[in-house]
């Protein structure tokens, strides 16, 4: 036990002290951060930009059509005449919208022409549009003498309370959360598996290939090796979760306390708005934030957290022992290829079958590739956001320990061979051979 | 019991492949014992069977007089032809887990450490990793984490390669010196002039099976031919060499002294003696040189792998 405890230190450190390491574990959250800043100010930055468009109402209708918003600004050259109207936007404005003068209100919405010096944005297009059609349709019911407040009267806004029976309420935003929360855990389990799994089988190439492996297995058992560099891994991987697991939770608070989710803490803030108020809330980003932030709230985070280190620790010690005996058959990385792809297979599958599950987290195919132990780490864990009966839960984990189990001793056998085969690469005919030694 | 190792007919296949066939050795304590044998003759397979790397088929092997067990890693020492050491983890660091692993604690590790770096004049290396150091560099570092816990038994497998010859001579100093402190030493290598130099006893492998095996003064005079190396001044030697000729079997020596005419080495048939012979050529020459031709170990691994 005591060389076990060494060979697990020394593994730790060895990876921990790593400047990869590092740097991956501090670097990566501030890229994410970074990164997401980076769009959000590009985004308002983009938003910030006010472009003028010049129009020419021929009809006199839709002089009070146009109202001025913070991107859009409208300015009347009527009074110009066309031709010189578009001189001038040509030079200062973004484009010129022209209304012709015409007999019916139906030919009228055909007619309408937008010339620009570029390719107009869809976002001032579709602007403008809604603007015009609104407009045209006011001048339709005055013209057919309808009564404008019935029309008011007969329109209805819908938006569905989904509460499922225990009571919990989900909104679309907490679905969408869900989602984003199950794929992107799903996701950070398979990269975590396959960085933690290359780590490992880097590791054993690299004690074959320094030659050190027969210093080193004549005072331990190979088993005792290939465990200890396995466990010791792992646990700089849940460090480094865990580093992250903080970061994130800092960032988090920082932005909760930056933007006051306060103000709307308590869920019945929102049932109390009314439908306009709700939807004129999704409109500014400062409150789409506020709902988010709450409903991340309402994730199982904790059932998430211990989750994701069972089935990180389960699908990692499967992976990794394949892992490590195929460090142990190959002398160096180049060779791996041919036996890393049925080995990253059921991986990639899991990632597939994972971003389908989660449209439909309780399907018989979501339930079927959460049960299989190859692939159960990675869709399990994007199912859990979403409420999974416990049964599937422990009959899952049960399978994962079985199949590690199993594996561990199998990748042993190739293990305890190869480390000290030299010179070819082996067949896989010739690695079902060792099993036998 | 004056045995450290017997290993008693160990057999060991690979498949269908039969690395060791009933191979017998047994190391005296106190003495440097050369395992020789050609590329891929087993002698590997041998020593990661003592080591407990791989277990023998069948066979038994004793370190001590007890059936080898796994506790036993720590009375061993094992410097293996294909070595290395963790390239980036700092040299100091690194003997100690080796030394940790072999079953020290770590405050003993440290004194025998400092006790060898001292010796060796390396104390400041201790910070530094492996991959700064140079190729004989790191070879010092792993001699030392192999003797370091003071083992009963020490295996060097191709023990200088790697050195420069100051640093070859100082290994060889150090491994005597271990024999002369009570370790037993098995020593395998390609470099006979080693072998004829340090060791006590030998035993040749080839195919795997053991084809020979003893002290090696035994060994030598088993396999002396009765050929002598004669140098001779004379005024005739034509004539001289006529006489010889006539009497005795000659080859032509390659090596010839500045202050002698003939060198020549003389087969004696059976049943002649080398006084016979000294005075044969007393009678007819003034003789310079006189020795009897010893095979070196190289001829005898020569002759008795190739008889094989």
């Amino acid at each position: 036990m005591g060389k076990l405890k060494l060979i697990i230190k020394r593994e730790f450190l060895a990876k921990v002290k790593n400047k990869s390491f590092v740097i991956m574990t501090i670097l990566s959250p501030l890229m994410a951060v970074g990164l997401l800043s980076l769009i959000i100010f590009l985004n308002e930055k983009n938003s910030e930009e006010i472009r003028t468009i010049a129009f020419v109402d021929e009809s006199q209708q839709f002089s009070d059509a146009f109202i001025d918003s913070d991107a859009l600004k409208y300015i009347d050259l009527t009074s110009m005449g066309v031709e010189e109207a578009r001189e001038k936007t040509k030079e200062f404005y973004y484009g010129l919208l022209v209304i012709p003068k015409t007999d019916s209100l139906s030919q009228l919405s055909t007619s309408i022409s937008f010339y620009s010096n570029d390719t107009p944005s869809l976002d001032v297009l579709s602007s403008i549009e809604s603007k015009l059609e609104k407009k045209i349709r006011n001048l339709k019911i005055e013209k057919l003498q309808i009564d404008v407040d019935k029309i008011k009267a007969i329109e209805t806004t819908v938006t569905i309370a989904a509460e499922n029976f225990s009571g919990e309420k989900s909104s679309k935003i907490g679905s969408m959360l869900r989602m984003i929360a199950g794929g992107g855990f799903g996701y950070l389990i398979f990269m975590f598996i396959i960085i933690y799994g290359t780590s490992v089988m880097r590791s054993v190439i690299e004690e074959k290939t320094s030659r050190i492996i027969e210093v080193i297995i004549s005072s331990v058992k190979p088993f005792q090796l290939m465990l200890g560099k396995i466990i010791g891994n792992a646990m700089a991987g849940i460090l480094q979760f865990i580093i992250w697991a903080i970061l994130a939770g800092f960032i988090l608070y920082s932005i909760t306390i930056f933007f006051g989710t306060e103000a709307v803490d308590s869920s019945s803030a929102i049932e109390q708005m009314s439908p306009e108020m709700v939807q004129q809330m999704q409109k500014s980003t400062n409150s789409d934030l506020q709902v988010i932030l709450l409903e991340i709230k309402n994730l199982p985070i904790m059932t998430l957290f211990f989750s994701f280190i069972f089935y990180f620790l389960g699908g990692y010690l499967i992976y990794s022992s394949i892992y490590a005996a195929i460090g142990a058959a190959v002398d160096s990385e180049t060779d791996t290829q041919q036996f890393m792809m049925p080995v990253l297979m059921p991986l990639v599958i899991a990632i597939y079958v994972g971003f389908s599950v989660i449209e439909n987290p309780h399907g018989p195919i979501a339930l079927g590739f959460s049960l299989f132990p190859l692939t159960s780490p990675i869709v399990m864990l994007m199912r859990i956001p979403f409420g999974v009966p416990w049964w599937q839960i422990v009959v899952s984990m049960s399978l994962l320990i079985i199949t590690f189990i199993g594996m561990v001793w199998f990748a042993a056998k190739i293990y305890r061979v190869g480390i000290l085969m030299y010179g070819k690469k082996p067949s896989y005919k010739e690695i079902y051979k060792w099993l036998k030694y | 019991m004056n045995n450290v190792l017997r290993v008693e007919s160990v057999c060991k296949n690979y498949g269908s492949f039969t690395a060791l066939n009933n191979v017998s050795i047994s190391v005296p304590k106190g003495s440097i014992f050369g395992l020789l044998g050609p590329n891929g003759a087993g002698k590997t397979s041998l020593i990661r069977i003592i080591n407990q790397i791989t277990l023998p088929d069948s066979g038994t092997v004793y370190l001590d007089g007890e059936i080898l067990q796994p506790h036993h890693i720590q009375y061993i020492g094992y410097l293996p032809e294909e070595r290395g050491l963790y390239k980036s983890m700092k040299v100091g660091e690194q003997a100690l887990y080796l030394a940790q692993l072999k079953g020290m604690s770590k405050e003993e590790a440290k004194k025998k450490l400092k006790y060898w770096f001292e010796k060796f004049e390396i104390t400041d290396w201790w910070n530094k990793k492996i991959q700064e150091l140079s190729k004989g560099m790191a070879q010092k570092v792993q001699f030392i984490v192999t003797v370091m816990h003071s083992p009963k038994l020490l295996i060097f497998d191709e023990p200088f390669s790697g050195f420069d010859p100051i640093n070859a001579n100082l290994i060889k100093d150090e491994i005597l010196n271990l024999r002369n402190e009570g370790s037993s030493i098995i020593f395998s290598t390609h470099r006979m002039e080693s072998v004829e130099e340090m060791c006590d006893y030998i035993a040749l492998i080839d195919k795997s099976n053991k084809i020979l095996d003893g002290k090696l003064k035994d060994i030598k005079q088993q396999f002396k031919t009765n050929q002598f190396e004669v140098g001779l001044l004379s005024s005739d030697k034509d004539l001289l060499l006529n006489q010889i000729e006539a009497q005795f079997i000659v080859e032509k020596s390659k090596a010839i002294s500045f202050n002698e005419d003939f060198r020549l080495l003389i087969s004696l048939k059976n049943g002649e003696t080398s006084k016979e012979l000294i005075k044969f050529l007393n009678n007819k020459a003034q003789i310079t040189h006189f020795t009897e031709v010893i095979p070196s170990v190289n001829d005898i691994f020569l002759k008795s792998v190739a008889d094989n």
